[in-house]
């Protein structure tokens, strides 16, 4: 048992690697000169041999590259070209709201997409599965922005309900807090809903295929503890796995969703840090959002592991 | 009829796609005006008989912009599909079948993957001049690892088989087998893949371009006319709503066909997904 945590947690060393490496290579490997690019269009002579020396682009590659990684380990993710902040300062400052967005949606979406799931197994190819999964698709199909301004247009502009962008902090009352929240991880949590659900779907009509199914309801236990007990907890690892997985695509509608309803987050972060070049923030922003997926997806395996035998790597 | 029945997914699919491509296609012959030329006295006008889908801020005709908009979505959608598909099939195919090569191949996929893509493409492109190009490029280089892992699954079940042993056994080269023996009996997934990837490229090439980070601003994507419009969306929400539309069915219909291609070419993946 600890061997395969142990196992476990050393494979995230080198994906977090190769997401350094890559996260590095990509300012380096870039045409042009990365300070000159940094400096823009209308930065003089002196600027871009300042960017150079401030960044130590000056020095070999390979130096650069374990004097950034060095500093990486002791949680130091630079300072920003435009304002002279502390990256992890400027990150942690955007935390709260694209954190409560993300657990927001992912609650919703999770709370939803499970069961509409199974109902769509469970009645397969009866007119309320194609319901669902016709559903699913146009969801999954559906770009956040137009499920975002119909939202807001139509609660918050017509209805006058909800308020229509922003973000309240916790500590100003939970009431505004989670109003600002509504809309915006509606729209972001449709895809993922449908995602989930297709999933779901899958995976519980293959369980529901299984012997052990046909035995359950032949002893005469009554439908939902098949479903619950047998056949959902068969399925889940599929469908935490998918979980999982898919908080890459939610990290991504954080970015697009922040956006359109003006919340600043990490996602608005991450456009400003680019308007203005600011290249040390959008490696920082990257690297903390890819932690986060690996962090998470290594917890869910522990978590599986511990609680399902059957599964070792 | 009885086709129809059987495979409805890629009927529907596909007219929606093909009226969506021939709409776009035939912008130049249809679009009622110059999707650049500026209008400054009919600014922010709504749908009317004159503009159907109504004017920007800039007096410009939204349903023409939206009719050329299709082409770059269609352009970048299907070039990303090509090469993410092509790239992410020979090393795909390279990894699974030298084991030595794989678990290189493997980590490196695994830490692409960790990286959300938007993030990912937003970076690339921060550094370049944008352009259509390194868009494409941009949008390509995340969607390979899913290409990858795809690939190498199927093929670690295929080189088990008898079939691949005989030809190694009768002296064809490397190349030969892979690509006259494997890849052959992949391809089914692959196709399928590729179209989930064209619709996926089509929605982020719009989400690029909403953040302003995607084509150049001058360029009448869907992104591009969306970004612009959000900041009249109170006034004038058509801006929004109907590249918007256009975006969402385009991304549908490639789905819903790429659904059908699956229930069509892999029965058994069907009943999986």
């Amino acid at each position: 048992m600890l061997g395969f945590i142990i196992r476990r947690v050393l494979a995230t060393i080198p994906v977090m690697l190769v997401v350094a490496l890559v996260v590095f290579l990509l300012l380096h490997l870039s045409p042009g000169d990365p300070a000159a690019i940094i400096a823009g269009d209308n930065g003089t002579q002196e600027d871009i041999e300042r960017i150079r020396a401030t960044l130590g682009l000056d020095r070999p590659l390979v130096l650069q590259f374990f004097t950034w990684i060095f500093d990486l380990l002791q949680g130091d993710l630079g300072v920003s070209v435009y304002n002279k902040v502390k990256v992890t300062t400027l990150i942690a400052q955007r935390m709260q709201p694209t954190l409560s967005l993300a657990v927001f949606t992912m609650v919703f979406a999770v709370s939803l997409a499970v069961p509409i799931g199974i109902l769509a197994a469970w009645k397969v190819g009866t007119w309320v599965d194609h319901a669902i999964m016709g559903f699913a698709v146009i969801a999954f199909s559906c770009p956040v922005f137009l499920i975002g301004y119909g939202l807001v247009f139509e609660f918050a502009r017509k209805w006058k309900i909800l308020p229509v962008q922003g973000f309240t902090p916790i500590e100003q009352g939970i009431g505004p807090f989670l109003s600002h929240l509504v809309l915006p991880a509606l729209a972001l949590g449709l895809v993922y809903m449908a995602l989930l659900s297709r999933m779901t779907r899958s995976t519980m009509r293959e369980v529901l295929g299984e012997d052990y199914i046909r035995t359950a309801r032949a002893k005469g236990l009554d439908e939902r503890a098949v479903l619950l007990r047998h056949a959902l907890r068969n399925a889940s690892v599929p469908i935490v796995t998918t979980i999982g997985l898919g908080i890459a695509l939610l990290i991504g509608g954080v970015v697009v969703t922040e956006s359109v309803f003006a919340i600043p987050g990490i996602g608005r972060l991450t456009i400003e840090a680019v308007t203005q070049r600011d290249y040390p923030v959008i490696q920082g922003v990257i690297l903390v959002a890819s932690m986060v997926y690996v962090l998470v997806n290594l917890a869910i395996d522990l978590a599986y592991g511990l609680l399902d035998p059957r599964i070792r790597y | 009829m009885r086709r129809f029945r059987r495979h409805p997914k890629i009927y529907i699919g596909g007219f929606l796609l093909a009226v969506l491509v021939l709409l776009s296609a035939s912008a130049g012959l249809i679009a009622p005006y110059d999707p650049i030329e500026l209008d400054v006295a009919h600014r922010l006008r709504p749908p009317s008989d004159l503009h159907w889908f109504g004017t920007d801020a800039y007096g410009r005709d939204v349903l023409s912009r939206t009719l050329y908009g299709g082409q770059i979505s269609l352009l970048i959608g299907v070039c990303v599909s090509l090469l993410a598909t092509v790239i992410g099939t020979t090393i795909g195919l390279l990894g699974g079948y030298l084991r030595r090569l794989d678990a290189v191949v493997m980590r490196v996929m695994d830490g692409l993957m960790a990286i959300p893509g938007i993030l990912l493409a937003v970076a690339m492109l921060s550094l370049t001049r944008a352009s259509v190009q390194t868009v494409i490029l941009a949008i390509t280089i995340p969607e390979i690892p899913r290409v990858v892992r795809l690939v190498r699954s199927v093929v670690l079940t295929i080189r088990e088989q008898v079939f691949i042993q005989g030809a190694v056994a009768s002296g064809s080269r490397l190349p030969r087998v892979l690509f006259r023996h494997v890849l052959p009996n992949a391809m089914a997934p692959i196709i399928v893949q590729s179209t989930y990837i064209c619709a996926s490229a089509v929605l982020i090439e719009a989400y690029l371009g909403f953040l302003g980070v995607g084509t150049p601003p001058e360029v009448p994507s869907w992104g591009n006319i969306i970004a612009e419009g959000r900041n009249f969306v109170q006034l004038a929400i058509w801006n929004v709503t109907f590249p918007g539309l256009f975006l969402g069915v385009m991304v549908l219909s490639i789905n819903v066909l790429g659904d059908g291609v699956r229930d069509l070419l892999d029965p058994r993946m069907a009943r999986r997904i």
